[in-house]
Parts: structure tokens; sequence; C-alpha cells
């Protein structure tokens, strides 16, 4: 198949790449942005290692084609740290040592946020419902709740981080 | 280290790498980029139990991207291997790529080398194998019975011999037939544990980058770097110092990581076309294929007192290794190291069997060995307690070994906390224990 120019909004900037009209946007993102926080865990949409935000709403990236997300608004955990401060909900995994091997981390902080941007609040069982598309095989998942819990509480300022 | 350094003691210890997972900043093996760089793909056996009969790789050749194809007579070194050959296990048993006979489902055949992963894959679809299928064997004690098919020409029987003719990882400690007489009430029963898949987030993968230098860079998940670059070398018939491994972060291994699975086919492949290879196993292979913890079948049987003393305990065990023998025997030496569990018992008497069957090849996982001990030990002493009468945490913590006991494998217990383990636990869990028991210390015994 010919390749063609797919124009994508990535982490706030124009990005023009030259790629397979079936090219998922988890190959465009890893291979020709070098956005390697995305991973690619099972490339079947089970394990949630490549999620990203596509206008705010989560996506599992392995699922989703390039061409199908262009002039929308990409964020991949890079896109976080535009600024290279690290941010709240990326301390709140640091300080609950929310991650071990770290390959399901990126996933996970991106479907917290995409939780925490929808919901500021969240209950315990809204938190364990917004990451259910996340798999971890290393922490038992309880410290990546506690880590959103504090983010949660964080953002809503009462307590400072 | 001074007195300073141990400081951390009871203090939370900051996790170095956790910003950098955090920020997603951790380099994985497949996070670098190289310029034409190659995919490679597996052709795999259809069959659990099979005769090659003809392999055809024309198709694949023919294939669209595809740039090589590589079958056992491209191998360089070695055509069969075992990981711990260089420690003196043996023999080599298993192809790194099949060539007279396929002995379980999964196994590499035909690697397809191509532009891209999809020419790669599509090109090892197209590799025709034909097969003369033989019965296979899946089950451990029908596998030794005699009427099975020998999977290899080592086992006749399917049955792993240690060295010095020993048939399994043994212990002998006291007079276990005695003491069963002479027993208040006999406990015996047989226990089955599953292959369990160690399924990492990350699957098993590296990328083969060949060098000017005629060196080529290995980027590996594996977990064990040092042992994957050896066993590379070995089987290529190539100097060490020709490989370059690079590798320590692994996005989860469990033990999963370990069998040298990819480097070699992929530097080979990296050698044979002069550029970067990839070789990342598919969630599925990752699932059907990578080596799974052993299923384990254990018959435990015990010889018990009135007042809850266990006086005998014989354990024969069967670890289903698979078709080959990768770390079994490592792991079944672990597994009997385990016994009898952390009790003293003054009669033991453990039989811990090898076995091959057409099943994927086993490996390690967490607790080698240990956790099918475990199980069948536990359980085995719920139901001791149930038969006469007692509280299993009483019964556990009467039989619990104490310091300067002598262990089966005549060692003196050292440092033991069994006792005070299990009070802190019934402690956590609510569970009351009488006066008597909450006295009982790891030094009681010598002292009492």
């Amino acid at each position: 198949m010919e390749s063609k120019l797919i124009r994508l909004t990535v982490n706030g900037r124009e990005e023009a790449v030259v790629a397979d009209p079936l090219a998922t946007l988890q190959d465009v993102l890893r291979d020709s942005l070098e956005l390697t926080a995305v991973k690619s865990g099972c490339g079947q949409g089970g394990c949630g290692s490549c999620s990203v935000l596509v206008d705010g709403e989560l996506r599992l990236s392995c699922l989703t084609l390039a061409e199908r997300v262009e002039g929308a608004e990409i964020t991949t955990l890079e896109g976080l740290n535009e600024t290279n401060a690290i941010v709240p909900l990326q301390q709140a995994f640091v300080e609950n040592y929310a991650a071990q091997c770290g390959y399901c981390t990126a996933g996970m902080v991106m479907a917290a946020k995409a939780l925490l941007d929808r919901n500021p609040a969240p209950s315990r069982d809204e938190i364990v419902e917004g990451l259910s598309g996340n798999l971890c095989r290393c922490t038992g998942f309880a410290p990546i709740v506690r880590a959103v819990e504090q983010a949660a509480r964080a953002l809503s300022g009462e307590e400072a981080s | 280290m001074s007195m300073k350094d141990l400081g951390v003691v009871g203090r939370s210890v900051g996790q170095r790498d956790l910003e950098s997972h955090a920020r997603g900043q951790t380099a994985y093996y497949e996070d670098v980029h190289y310029p034409r760089m190659l995919h490679l793909k597996m052709h795999r056996s259809a069959e659990p139990h099979a005769r090659i009969v003809s392999v055809d790789t024309s198709a694949a050749e023919a294939s669209p991207g595809v740039v090589c194809v590589l079958t056992h007579e491209d191998l360089p070194g070695k055509k069969v291997w075992n990981g711990l050959a260089a420690v003196g296990v043996g023999p080599e048993d298993e192809p790194i790529l099949a060539f007279d006979k396929v002995r379980w489902r999964g196994e590499p055949i035909v690697a397809v080398v191509g532009e891209s992963a999809e020419a790669a894959r599509a090109g090892a679809a197209k590799v025709k194998v034909e097969y003369d299928p033989l019965p296979g064997v899946f089950d451990v004690e029908e596998a030794i019975a005699g009427a099975a098919p020998a999977l290899t020409a080592h086992w006749p029987r399917n049955h792993y011999i240690y060295p010095d003719d020993h048939a399994a990882a043994q212990i002998r400690f006291g007079d276990v037939e005695k003491a069963f007489a002479e027993a208040d009430h006999i406990v015996e029963d047989k226990y089955q544990t599953s292959p369990i898949e160690q399924a990492p987030m990350e699957t098993n993968g590296c990328i083969a980058r060949p060098g000017g230098d005629g060196r080529i860079t290995v980027h590996t998940n594996t977990q064990a770097v040092h042992f994957a670059r050896d066993n590379t070398a070995a089987i290529l018939d190539i100097a060490p110092g020709r490989l370059r491994f690079l590798g320590g972060t692994v996005g989860g291994g469990f033990g999963g990581k370990v069998d040298v699975a990819v480097e070699p086919i992929s530097v080979l492949a990296a050698m044979r076309t002069g550029r970067p290879v990839k070789f990342k196993y598919t969630r599925e292979e990752e699932m059907q294929v990578s080596s799974t913890r052993s299923a384990w079948r254990l018959y435990v049987k015990d010889g018990v007192m009135n007042d809850g003393r266990i006086t005998a305990r014989k354990i024969t065990s069967y670890q289903d290794s698979g078709a080959y023998l990768r770390f079994s025997s490592y792991g079944s030496m672990k597994h009997a190291g385990h016994m009898p569990g952390p009790y003293t018992i003054p009669n033991v008497w453990v039989d811990a069997h090898v076995v091959f069957t057409n099943r994927p090849p086993s490996s390690a996982m967490r607790g080698f060995g240990v956790m099918a001990a475990s199980f069948a030990i536990e359980v085995q002493m719920d139901k001791v307690a149930k038969t006469i009468g007692m509280d299993p945490w009483q019964l556990r913590l009467l039989n619990a070994y104490r310091n300067d006991d002598m262990k089966a494998h005549r060692k003196e217990v050292e440092d033991g906390a069994m006792v005070e383990t299990i009070q802190a636990a019934a402690r956590l869990a609510g569970k009351e224990l009488p006066a008597a028991y909450q006295a009982m210390t790891s030094w009681d015994r010598k002292a009492g």
C-alpha cells in the first residue's frame, strides 16, 4: 500500500509523518515521532500500556489508525512535562511506589489523567473503574490506586504537592 | 558499609527509577530506533510431537519484503543446547531450530527476517512443513510408565537422570516406614499444580545491531544479561567479546526472561544481513510458547501422633519439564530442598523427579520449584489438623522448626523465626492462641 502524509497534533505540536495508511497511532507515535513512553504490551487492546488522550478521551493507540485522528489533539505522557517540571499526578506515583518495572506506568498515568480531568474527586470505586483497562503485573494495583487518590486530593487543593 | 548506611532499616527508601517511570523516560530495549531495521518472526511447530518429513521455505523466501530465511542448516555452532551446559548440566537436548522432530506445539523451526514485522509474519506463514505425527504424551506419570513414546534418545523413559545415576533429587533422613508403622494416624493425598505463564507486561524481545568493527550490540530485556551473552556466543560459536549486550531494564520478568529465547537467532540474522534485527514476541507467543512455571504432581504421606507431632513425611513429586530440560533439574533440587517445609520432622523421604512430556518447556518463575512444594505441604498441614481434630495454627506452631533442630538436609536451623512469624500472622488475622502457644519461641525446644 502506498504511503501517505499524515498530519497530527501531538502534545501541542503540528507533526507530519509519512506512513502506511493502515499505520496505527501507536506505530506513528513510537517509531516516527519517538514518543517511546507509549508502550506496546500486546498490540491488541488488551493491556492499556499504549494509552494516550485523543481530544481528552482515553484511547488505545494500538487500536487507533493514525489517519483517523488527523485534526485531533493527541496527548502522550511526554506531553505532561512540556516545562520539564514533574506534575502532581506523576509525583503521586513516585511517592506511593506505584511502579516497579515501569512498563505499564505511562498508560496508568494517562488513564488516571483522563479520569481526573473529567472527575476531579473520584471515589475509590471510580478510580478502580477508571484504571480497569490497564494491566500491571508487578504492584498488585493497590499503590496505583493510592497514587490516584493522592493526586485527586492534591489537585483539589486539600494537600500541597 | 558504615553504620550510617544502615540507617535505612525501618525507613522507606526512595526507588531510584520511579520518577523516570512516571515521566515515561525509562528506556526499554525496543525504545531505540535504527534505520533499516529488520524484523524476525518464527515459523513454529503446529504439532506437539511429529517427525519432520520436509521443510519448504521457497514461498517464504519469495514473499514480498522477506530478506533472509534461517533454518537449522544455517546455525554455525551448536544445533542443540542447554543454558546451563557451561556449569555441567546436560546433556544438551534442545534444538535451537527444530530439525528431525518437533516435540511441542510452538517449537521454533524456521526464522524469517523481513523489512517489516508484517512482511516477516507473512513470510513465516508461507513456510511449509510436512509432518509425520507421532503419539504425544501429556501426563507425567504416563510419560514414565513405559508405554509412552520417548521424546529424545537421551531419556528412553522420558525421565531425567541426575549425575551419578540418581533418578530424582532425593532426601533420606531417618526411617519413614518404621515411623509410619508406629504413627497414630496416616494422612496421605495427591496434589497437582498447573503451568503458569509469568505474563510480563513487556514480551520477550531484543534488537541485534551489527557494528563496523565486527561486534554486535544487542539491546535485550533478558533478566540475565551476562548469561544471555555467554549462551549466545556458545550457541553461535563466536567469541563473547564480539557481543555487546545492553540490558538491565526489564518490563516485568518473574523468571520468564531467562531462557535466552530471542538473542541467538537475532544475532545470527544480524550477522547474515548486516542490518539491525528486532525479534519481539507477540502477546500470543508470550502466552503460548514462552516457558511457564512447571506443573507439578505430588504425593504426600504423613505419619502423625495424637498429640499433633508429625513423625514422618514421605513425598514423591513429578515436575513436568515439558519437552526439554532447560533448568528443570535445578528446579527439582530447589523443590526437594524446600521439603519437608518449615517443620521439624524426624523421618523424611523425598524423591523429586523431572519428567519430559510434549508440552511447552517449563522454566523459572518466582520461587522456582518452591511454590508447588509449599502449596502441597500447607494444604496437607490443614488436612492433618482436620484428621486429628487440632487447630491448624497450633499444629503448625507445634511442628515449626526451632533453632538448632536438625533439618532433613542435615543442616541445623540457624536464625529460625518460624514460630514468631506464625504468631505475628495470628495477631494480624485476629486469631487467638492459647497461652502455651503464645509463649512458644524459636529457642524453646532447646530450653525445654
